[in-house]
């Protein structure tokens, strides 16, 4: 027992010594989103060439960002994956901690699909019938230019084209950063369709944000935690309802549920790809200029990512569910990210 | 006097009155009780078939044999090949070239790109590994059984899939086709998964395995162990047999018993904020994480022990005061040699609560995707419980089962050191 005291301490204190004399393994943080995707880079990476399998964290994107952002330290991840671009208060903090140099690297697309059981019929929903039914505070129906608290119960309340099932929408929680896509690219794509509500981003844009933004909290809308595949699962014991999840869910579980067409487009590849499906959103993951050459393979790995074998359209980011971005882009991804540019804002 | 009869008989009358009544009562208890312990097994078995359920697949792993030729120019090597140009050599073009040399009526791109797909990814580096052991068989032609890819295996363990529509499936009634053909030739083949306890995480579930996540548990819990254990009972030991009586004490004690409360991600939190930013222990690796759950499990080893001290006869103590033993003396070989049965079933209790816990390592970075075997308590490293919820996160469906084998593994594992603990009892047990 003395003995495994003994050594316990001993090894807490070489601790220091070990953490100074450097790390051999690339370290990565951020979105759930990307993680899929940075993991099967990670895995290849590791095992066609000679340095070790990066380490990839899912910590979600703003915990990623806090982290990378913390300090140029070694201590401090290398790398922070994101299924939004960083934000300006972010880039500030990195920069006054001393992260001078970040590289931006945009992967591709992530599509958001609003799926039902497979036994149900296809919902076919517009921007502005998402808007109606999950928004917390929506236009009086009299047509006045009015706010009033959500009174739709049903979907045919809301379109008459649609059925009179109730309004019942499973998906992730404010703390996700597919939910803030989904507001951002959903709901305001429908809000803006009220020209007066519109008119309101010049003119009270917080005001704008807040209606186009938030939530109907009255029950309509369940959260349903970060785990897709439960939602899946809920999905298909409860016909009536809809689930909001990413692509690659989809993708997957084909058998048991179906995407909702949004403004007449279906969510398939072909359609993310070219941007005829609204609900899709780019995913990046930032590079810490600091540490290229002090942790071994930052480069390689950058390369390996935004290789066509990884990330081009045939490639196996692809099979993975990860709609690659066009050709041009892609290229130019390519020549920035190897060559290190720094971002600026 | 016939007054005071006639009351005894009526308080007999009364009694057998009210037996019946209590007899009923009392059968209706046990009949409660005996329903409550049936709803509890019930509920357990339940759980159980589902998960040997989902798990089964997850333990039979469908190959592929394919006649690959480990030609010199298409693996872009020359003969005499050293190591490293081996390694780099091109092995998906191999694979590539003896797939389609099988099926050589599949032209189109997409058709070839399809048929390919029928083999697991990893299946190049599973080649190469094969040339790299013997550099010999550079330029000859080799039978090898390769991974089936994660949609095949699913596939083939569903035959429900067969019958569904083709766009409700991910393998294609063309791909249909090209397996029956190789089943028809005997070239698939289903075996044993003995990599799944064998190999460590990976993105695809044919490749996956547990054992990161198995190693990085017992590392885990042996830091928590060696740390807790000590720790726990010299506090206790301090406690309960030496420290005095006052208000100081009684502020420890309560302080002790209220950590034993605390959400166990708050324990995250601490160990993040002073074992790695303040001390700089590397992050994610067994070392921080054992730390963490000492920290959490201090408290139930602590309280168990104490009142396994207490339990003690003063008799015992007594006796050995008397025959000229110091405190001590008295402490170390008599009371707590006869407290171990107790404190050991505090620990292990303790240990097998640090064994689920998920929360407090999110915060210090044990949730995330680690390939390598961890080989000592400073290399990254993950637990069962993080694998189990990692994989039940994943998109590919193939995972599920594989969740539900970790979670067999997972309680092995648990039920392994429940029964050690019941060993341990069995035998330091005295009774007086």
């Amino acid at each position: 027992m003395k003995k495994l005291v003994l050594s316990a301490a001993v090894a807490a204190l070489s601790m220091n010594a070990l953490q100074a004399a450097g790390r051999d393994t690339i370290s990565v943080m951020g979105s759930s989103t990307v993680y899929p995707f940075a993991t099967v880079v990670a895995e290849r990476f590791g095992k066609g060439t000679d340095f070790k399998t990066p380490k990839i964290e899912s910590t979600g994107t703003g915990g990623g960002m806090k982290l990378f952002c913390a300090g140029d330290g070694i201590d401090t991840p290398d790398m922070t994956n994101a299924s939004r671009r960083i934000k300006k208060s972010e880039f500030e903090m990195c920069q006054k901690n001393g992260v001078a140099g970040i590289t931006e690297v945009m992967i591709g697309y992530d599509g958001i699909v609003i799926a039902n059981a497979k036994k149900s019929e296809v919902m076919k929903l517009s921007r502005k019938d998402i808007f109606l039914a999950l928004a917390k505070q929506v236009p009086a129906k009299d047509g006045s230019e009015k706010l009033v608290a959500n009174p739709y119960k049903t979907w045919k309340e809301v379109n008459p084209a649609l059925p009179a099932n109730k309004i019942e929408v499973l998906g992730p929680p404010p703390t996700s950063g597919t939910r803030d896509a989904f507001a951002e690219l959903a709901l305001e794509g429908g809000c803006k369709t009220f020209d007066w509500i519109k008119a309101m981003k010049k003119s009270d844009k917080s005001r704008y944000k807040k209606v186009c933004h938030s939530v109907r909290e009255d029950g309509a809308y369940i959260e349903a935690g970060e785990n897709d595949n439960l939602i899946v699962q809920k999905l298909t014991a409860n016909p009536k309802a809809l689930g909001v999840f990413g692509f690659s869910f989809l993708d997957q579980n084909a058998d048991k549920v179906q995407g909702s067409t949004i403004d007449g487009s279906v969510p398939t590849f072909e359609n993310i790809a070219d941007g005829s499906y609204p609900v899709s959103r780019p995913l990046y993951f930032y590079v810490k200029k600091a540490h290229v050459g002090r942790i071994p393979g930052m480069v390689e790995y950058v390369t390996e990512f935004t290789s066509d074998a990884a990330m081009g359209e045939d490639g196996y980011l692809a099979d993975k569910g990860l709609i690659p971005l066009p050709e041009k882009m892609r290229n130019e991804v390519r020549e920035n990210s190897v060559g290190m540019k720094s971002l600026e804002l | 006097m016939s007054n005071k009869m006639s009351h005894h008989r009526s308080n007999i009358e009364q009694v057998r009155h009210s037996l019946k009544k209590r007899h009923r009562q009392e059968k209706r208890f046990i009949l409660l009780g005996k329903l409550s312990v049936l709803t509890g097994f019930l509920f357990l078995a339940f759980l159980l078939t589902d998960i040997g359920i989902k798990a089964w697949p997850a333990f039979q792993q469908h190959w592929i044999q394919l006649d690959v030729t480990f030609d010199a120019q298409i693996l872009d090597v020359e003969a005499p090949a050293d190591e490293a140009a081996l390694k780099k050599g091109n092995y998906r073009g191999v694979l590539k070239k003896s797939l389609y040399a099988m099926f050589p009526d599949v032209s189109a791109r997409r058709d070839k790109k399809a048929l390919f797909k029928l083999i697991s990814s990893g299946a190049e580096y599973q080649v190469r590994d094969i040339l790299l052991a013997d550099p010999r068989k550079l330029g000859t032609t080799q039978q090898i059984w390769v991974l089936a890819d994660d949609d095949v295996e699913r596939f083939l363990k569903e035959p429900a899939l067969r019958e569904s529509q083709q766009s409700d499936r991910r393998i294609k009634d063309n791909q249909v086709a090209w397996l029956d053909q190789l089943s028809g030739q005997g070239r698939i083949e289903s075996q044993w998964n003995w990599a799944f306890l064998t190999s460590g995480d990976s993105r695809e579930p044919e490749q996956a395995g547990i054992a990161g996540a198995l190693r990085g548990t017992m590392l885990t819990i042996l830091v928590t162990l060696a740390m807790s254990f000590p720790l726990g009972l010299a506090a206790a030991v301090y406690l309960e047999e030496f420290a005095p009586q006052n208000r100081w004490t009684d502020l420890i004690e309560i302080n002790v018993n209220n950590l034993a409360a605390v959400p166990s991600i708050v324990f995250g939190l601490l160990g993040l904020a002073v074992f790695i930013s303040f001390f700089g222990v590397p992050r994610s690796a067994p070392l921080v994480g054992g730390m963490v759950l000492t920290l959490m499990t201090l408290p139930t080893i602590i309280i168990a022990s104490r009142a396994s001290l207490k339990s003690v006869p003063p008799s015992i103590r007594d006796a050995a005061l008397a025959l000229g033993a110091s405190k001590v003396q008295t402490v170390f070989q008599h009371v707590v040699p006869l407290a171990m049965p107790g404190i050991l079933t505090g620990t292990i209790i303790g240990m097998a609560q640090a064994l689920g816990e998920t929360a407090p390592l999110l915060m210090i970075g044990m949730v995330a995707f680690i390939v390598d075997i961890p080989q000592g308590i400073t290399d990254s490293a993950t637990v069962l419980p993080v694998q189990i919820y990692l994989w039940a996160d994943s998109p590919e469906r193939a995972f599920m089962a594989k969740t539900s084998a970790a979670i067999i593994v997972l309680l092995l594992f648990l039920v392994t050191m429940n029964l050690l603990a019941v060993v341990l009892r069995k035998r330091f047990e005295r009774k007086w």
